[in-house]
């Protein structure tokens, strides 16, 4: 053939930089296209969006979208997009990070993003271990699963994320995974479009790491158990959703939170209204 | 005059004819493969709900076997966009080819 091919998300990826880092198995790369996919359907034009990350293998998104995107500290990627997204309201800020960053070391900033209801979208890819330092078991390592520093097993009690969302008051709380692209996709686009914090757990296989220490052959076995072992329930109890599939409990997936909450940047806003107007 | 149904080889047993079969024909997709990108997960040679794909005897630059659209499958594809939306790597696209 001799036109040249592109593929059809070539002008929002940064092409130069393919292949990218990540691992044969690795989900990231269609969480990236899913979140691309969301983009182009938005409306919101492409120089509005930015994409913010901490540190870690779902850091190395923002490096591979053709977007404005901020690679920060660790752990530090809400409190720069909540400064970012206060002093340009414009600004449609996603923070995408792994759950090691935003749940560990990152936690509390989660907690006060999600309290306040900042107007940001934050998209957590679980893989159930921290990837990047040679699968060390976190706070989302599954009870009795296997990890480099668990070999006997965990026996830690794993953080139930929609839950702590939806304690926190967070506008919108979803579950995927990315054998999901579909309902994924979707998710993240309603998400675009909502005012509030707006949370998004995708859970994504990690093949060398956490697949391999529990008897994953290849991503492709532990995508299909994600796929054999998850069930969609959009009114589930979040309660009763903690992640438990070594005992036979399946993975809840869903739309689980969409309710109308003042956001901050709304409250904000109608004080500084206030105040220039002459009231107290 | 009722037209007869055309049973392509990619279509399932019909159980019970749509009155209006003969008005819909099956979509056609033409499969584009970067292989220097592809990393051997076999997501799509997987997933394919047609199996269209398949690891083929080469080797790229990195080491990997790329895949491949099987040579007695080549009409088969649906156009339905599974490879592309499973693939991890940007690797795989496929565009929908307009039926006369």
């Amino acid at each position: 053939m001799t036109e040249v091919e592109y593929h059809p998300k070539h002008e929002l990826i940064r092409e130069e930089r393919f292949p990218h880092v990540w691992c044969p198995g690795c989900g990231l790369g269609i969480e990236l296209q899913c979140y691309l996919n969301a983009l182009e359907k938005s409306g919101i034009p492409q120089n509005n969006h930015v994409l913010v990350s901490g540190i870690g293998c779902t850091a190395r998104i923002p490096g591979y979208a053709n977007l404005d995107t901020y690679h920060t500290t660790h752990g530090r990627g809400l409190p720069f997009a909540t400064g970012m997204k206060i002093a340009n309201p414009d600004l449609k800020v996603t923070v995408i990070s792994g759950d090691g960053d935003l749940f560990n070391i990152g936690g509390n900033h989660f907690i006060h993003a999600a309290r306040r209801n900042m107007d940001l979208l934050v998209i957590c890819s679980n893989n159930f271990n921290y990837g990047m330092t040679g699968g060390q078991h976190g706070s989302t390592t599954p009870l009795t699963s296997k990890s480099a520093s668990t070999p006997y097993g965990n026996i830690e009690p794993t953080f139930n994320l929609p839950y702590i969302a939806s304690a926190l008051g967070a506008s919108y709380v979803a579950r995927w995974t990315v054998m999901h692209p579909r309902q994924l996709t979707k998710s993240i686009r309603t998400a675009m479009d909502v005012k509030g914090f707006a949370f998004i757990e995708v859970l994504s296989p990690c093949p060398p790491n956490f697949g391999k220490f529990n008897g994953f052959k290849d991503g492709f076995e532990e995508m299909e158990f994600y796929r054999k072992s998850s069930v969609v329930q959009n009114d589930a109890k979040l309660e009763d959703i903690s992640i438990d599939p070594f005992h036979g409990k399946d993975i809840v997936l869903g739309d689980f939170v969409n309710r109308k909450r003042a956001s901050y940047i709304t409250l904000e806003h109608e004080l500084i209204d206030r105040i220039r107007g002459g009231g107290q | 005059m009722i037209k007869e149904p055309k049973i392509s080889e990619n279509q399932r047993e019909i159980w019970r004819e749509p009155v209006n079969f003969g008005r819909f024909a099956v979509p056609k997709g033409e499969i584009h493969i970067f292989p220097e990108r592809c990393k051997e997960c076999n997501y799509c040679t997987n997933y394919c709900p047609n199996q269209v794909l398949e690891r083929s005897p080469e080797v790229n630059v990195y080491g990997y076997h790329p895949v491949r659209v099987r040579e007695d499958k080549k009409d088969s594809c649906v156009a339905c966009g599974m490879c592309q939306s499973i693939c991890p790597d940007f690797a795989i696209f496929v565009k929908e080819v307009k039926i006369q």
